[in-house]
């Protein structure tokens, strides 16, 4: 008695999942397979995350180092690889904290509502060629639902604390996070539309011209957008530690820190996979049916990079610039985009309603030059907002003494 | 509809990442604003005043270095100037061009850490920081081969300085200069133009001169106001009277100012320190006192420099003793303080902190 | 370029034009005035433009047992001298001063310091309390008389 995954599941598309649930269906009953198949896919997407935010955590701490002239985590295991699970040690052991007069059941759910979104919004990402958990059809929206509980379990954070840095944190984050998800949802319309599909294994497929070729304008509102998101530099004023010490994390302590750092870290890894997947083509590759995993992991390797090189170089904006660099700059940018990309959708597309090749070649042309032209009007039309007009200043001047002034 | 809202006062420090220190203000915010502020100090008090009554003039140079301790040499010489003020002696040139040297070394020193803190504040992580560690490294080697001691150096005497520099100090010297200038130049070309940096700080908490002379502040604080008042042009000390070096002044009295006026400064630092090495010329290093001095009784002397956080003053007064009377310190990061309230009330919270370290306070000097 | 100091002979006299009898003493730095007319000497010094004393360097204390002095050290930014001023304050218990604070708004920690840790009060002055000791310490710790 073997077990045959009707061809209309979401599921069906998975060739892993597929071949633990035929091979364990051969000696147990269909619906263990199942739930077996499931397991194991799920096991395999949660270690993904939390061994990919290890190991982010330990990559970050390292080009950081290499960038600022130190060396970095270097003692435990190879090249310090190791270090991760010495800082997780360290921080299982710690004593349970609960700051007094904090709301137990709220502070205690923070850390799981942190790392659980993450999990989900792996389940839609395909590693390689057919290996999505579910190529569900409509997973960018999949995506940008699940990715907005982490506010809400930043806001719990606040609250719950007791604590008034915390309270500042949660504020700032859910005022960012709110603002920035509108620039990032416009802009991935525009992915949407030229693909003309919401599930990432088909994003992926039209990649014929990587994305961020045909949309540079739209991935580079969602970089800054996911930037602020995940409460990177430079928007990362919701945990700015010279200003409130860690934010809306203040009072978090053992294990329940370790679990917000896997979320934050374990965050960036995800939103880098997702970024790969939709503007940088995926598992697609040169001999993508064997290598499409490692093309896939070199991809979003990239973009983590690109998150810590902003880390690295870029001070912090206020809050009141941080709203106005998503309100006047980052939307109308995406809006640009919008229009930009429907207007020549509808116009090169065939009859079979499908955008070759060359389609997308022009579509590059032309949004690099509206990418320019947007962001040197934009970035006008803004900067009259934020230059400080000089002053005249009334010198109180020792005559004989040379001076130099700020030019 | 209404929505009631309430002030909010926040303890900022004694445990803070930013507050350079054990320092403590006590501010009310109204949303992200700042109302009123409250500073609170003292947590570093450790009586040096008192300490410094018990010592002789010459053990009370050890005390000086953990006054500011970032810029200990520039702390040596306002106190050894004070004593040779009291004593009425003079050192001879070649201790004044070491002390001008050393004293400029530190300055570099010191104004790379307070430019490294001012960006880290503003949310830079490390990396202007650690570059300018760098340099600062390699300063403070410098001062091991000089003194055998990295921060708390107490190379300075009354009459001169402890030693003649070693004979590997000078082409190491001329070593780091070199490599400074590129390494100065890499965090130039990060930080100056940087548009993030200058949105944070340009037109962010002026300090107009009025403002400062009246709040007697002191050093670049001051100069960042557009007063071009510079303890070194105006009461030359040591060797200040032969180098040339410019005044750098701000414009608009901003945070930007502050932090530029810093990065001309050490530009004008090495300026001077190139002339020291030009002119040096062997000789003795320091006066022949008696190991235990004894100013005459009555004498009063009031010593400064222009240190690198401001003017540092000792007040001694002598009673004939073998120890100070009484030695007061006119700390300039105490004093630079004194603005807080007109530098941060109006202000956000995000800017309250890169306010705080435009003015580049250090604990150890502000509570001493 | 240099600086002038005013001697102290030159100050009292200005002094003394200005408040007759204030100037009770000098020397060669410095000039000793009434401990009451702090404040109205330096108002004086401060805005009349012969002086214009606008800087403030410091303000000490100084404990001689029988008296205590009180030292101010002045610079005029325009005029590029400085100057020193005194006040003698004989006692050891309940001393009192005129506050500078409304005049030089930098003499508002160094006066505190000086409350704090010489004991010497200081009227007008809008927060007088302890700066460096926290409140409730007894005694004033740079006193001679304190061990």
């Amino acid at each position: 008695m073997s077990c045959q995954l009707a061809s209309d599941s979401i599921l069906y598309a998975n060739g892993i999942y597929r071949l633990v649930y035929e091979i364990v269906g051969v000696v147990l009953p269909c619906w263990v397979a199942y739930a077996i198949a499931g397991l194991v896919f799920a096991f395999i997407l949660v270690n993904a995350v939390l061994l990919g935010a290890a190991v982010i955590t330990w990559g970050e701490r390292r080009v950081l180092g290499r960038f600022q002239n130190r060396v970095g985590p270097n003692r435990w295991g190879p090249f310090g690889l190791f270090q991760p699970v010495a800082d997780l040690v360290k921080l299982l052991t710690k004593e349970d904290l609960r700051p007094e007069g904090s709301d137990r059941v709220v502070f205690s759910l923070v850390p799981v509502l942190m790392v659980a979104p993450l999990i989900l919004m792996t389940a839609v990402v395909p590693f390689a060629r057919n290996t999505a958990l579910a190529s569900l059809n409509v997973g960018v929206l999949f995506i940008l639902a699940v990715s907005s509980i982490t506010s809400v379990a930043i806001f719990m954070a606040g609250w719950s604390s007791n604590n008034r840095y915390a309270m500042f944190g949660a504020a700032r984050a859910v005022a960012v996070l709110i603002s920035y998800e509108i620039p990032v949802v416009l802009s991935l319309l525009g992915v949407v539309m030229v693909a003309a599909s919401m599930s990432l294994g088909t994003i992926v497929e039209a990649q014929a011209l990587p994305f961020f070729l045909v949309q540079p304008l739209a991935f580079l509102v969602f970089m800054a957008g996911m930037s602020a998101e995940l409460n990177r530099s430079p928007f990362d004023v919701a945990e700015a530690e010279s200003e409130i010490i860690a934010g809306y994390h203040t009072e978090y302590s053992g294990v329940r820190f370790a679990l917000i750092q896997a979320a934050e870290f374990g965050g960036v890894g995800v939103v880098a996979a997702i970024a790969a997947t939709l503007f940088l083509g995926g598992w697609s590759g040169p001999w993508s049916e064997y290598l499409g995993w490692l093309w896939f992991l070199i991809k979003t390797g990239i973009i983590v990079f690109l998150f810590i090189w902003f880390r690295a170089t870029y001070p912090r904006l206020r809050i009141d610039q941080i709203m106005a660099f998503s309100w006047k700059f980052l939307l109308p940018l995406a809006m640009v985009n919008l229009v930009v990309v429907t207007l020549e959708v509808f116009l090169l597309r065939g009859d079979d309603g499908v955008l070759t090749h060359t389609d997308l070649a022009i579509m590059a042309a032309i949004n690099l030059a509206v990418t320019v032209i947007a962001i040197a009007v934009f970035g006008n039309l803004i900067k009259d907002r934020v230059t400080f007009r000089t002053r005249q200043p009334q010198q109180v001047v020792v005559p004989g003494v040379s001076t130099i002034e700020v030019s | 509809m209404t929505i009631r809202t309430e002030p909010m006062t926040v303890n900022v420090g004694p445990q803070h990442p930013s507050t350079h220190g054990v320092f403590r203000v006590r501010i009310t915010f109204d949303g992200e604003d700042i109302v009123e502020v409250e500073p609170v100090f003292g947590y570093l008090h450790r009586g040096t005043e008192k300490l410094a009554e018990e010592r002789n003039y010459v053990q009370v140079v050890t005390l000086t270095d953990r006054l500011d301790y970032t810029s200990s040499m520039i702390n040596n010489q306002a106190y050894c100037l004070a004593v040779e003020k009291l004593l009425g002696v003079e050192p001879p040139p070649r201790a004044r061009y070491l002390r001008t040297l050393t004293a400029e070394l530190q300055r570099i020193a010191s104004h790379l850490i307070a430019v490294g803190f001012f960006v880290q504040e503003l949310g830079a992580f490390g990396t202007p920081l650690m570059y300018g560690f760098r340099s600062r490294e390699r300063i403070l080697e410098l001062f091991e081969m000089l003194c055998g001691a990295r921060i708390t150096v107490s190379y300075m005497r009354p009459g001169g300085v402890f030693a003649d520099a070693p004979r590997d100090f000078w082409p190491a010297l001329n070593r780091f200069l070199e490599d400074f200038e590129d390494e100065f130049a890499e965090m130039e070309q990060l930080l100056l133009e940087n548009e993030i940096l200058m949105i944070r700080t340009r037109g962010v908490s002026p300090i107009p001169p009025e403002v400062a002379i009246n709040n007697s502040v002191s050093g670049p604080v001051l100069r960042a106001s557009g007063v071009n008042w510079d303890w070194r042009k105006q009461e030359p000390y040591d060797a200040y009277d032969q180098v040339e070096f410019d005044v750098p002044i701000g414009s608009n009295w901003d945070n930007y100012d502050r932090f530029w006026v810093r990065i001309q400064e050490v530009h004008q630092s090495i300026r001077i320190i190139k002339q020291c090495i030009a002119q040096i010329e062997p000789g003795p290093v320091r006066l022949d006192l008696p190991l235990v001095l004894r100013p005459e009784a009555g004498r009063e002397a009031y010593g400064r420099v222009e240190a690198s956080k401001g003017e540092l003053g000792f007040y001694l007064v002598s009673d004939g003793g073998i120890s100070p009377y009484r030695c007061k310190i006119r700390s300039p990061s105490l004093i630079n303080l004194t603005v807080i309230e007109h530098l941060l009330v109006g202000w956000k919270l995000a800017d309250m902190i890169v306010s705080l370290g435009s003015i580049d306070i250090n604990m150890g000097e502000v509570d001493r | 370029m240099a600086m002038r100091p005013l001697s102290g002979e030159e100050l009292a006299k200005a002094v003394n034009q200005e408040f007759p009898g204030v100037a009770v003493d000098y020397d060669e730095v410095s000039a000793w005035i009434r401990p009451n007319r702090i404040h109205a000497v330096a108002a004086f010094l401060k805005d009349s433009p012969a002086h214009d004393f606008q800087f403030l360097n410091s303000v000490s204390a100084v404990d001689y047992v029988e008296y205590f002095d009180l030292v101010y050290h002045l610079t005029s930014l325009k005029q590029q001298s400085s100057a020193v001023f005194k006040a003698r304050i004989y006692g050891r218990e309940d001393l009192k001063a005129p506050s500078v604070y409304s005049v030089w708004r930098g003499a508002d920690f160094q006066e505190r310091e000086i409350w704090d840790l010489m004991g010497i009060h200081f009227e007008g002055h809008p927060n007088m309390k302890r700066i460096m000791l926290w409140e409730g310490f007894e005694g004033h710790p740079l006193r001679k008389d304190f061990l």
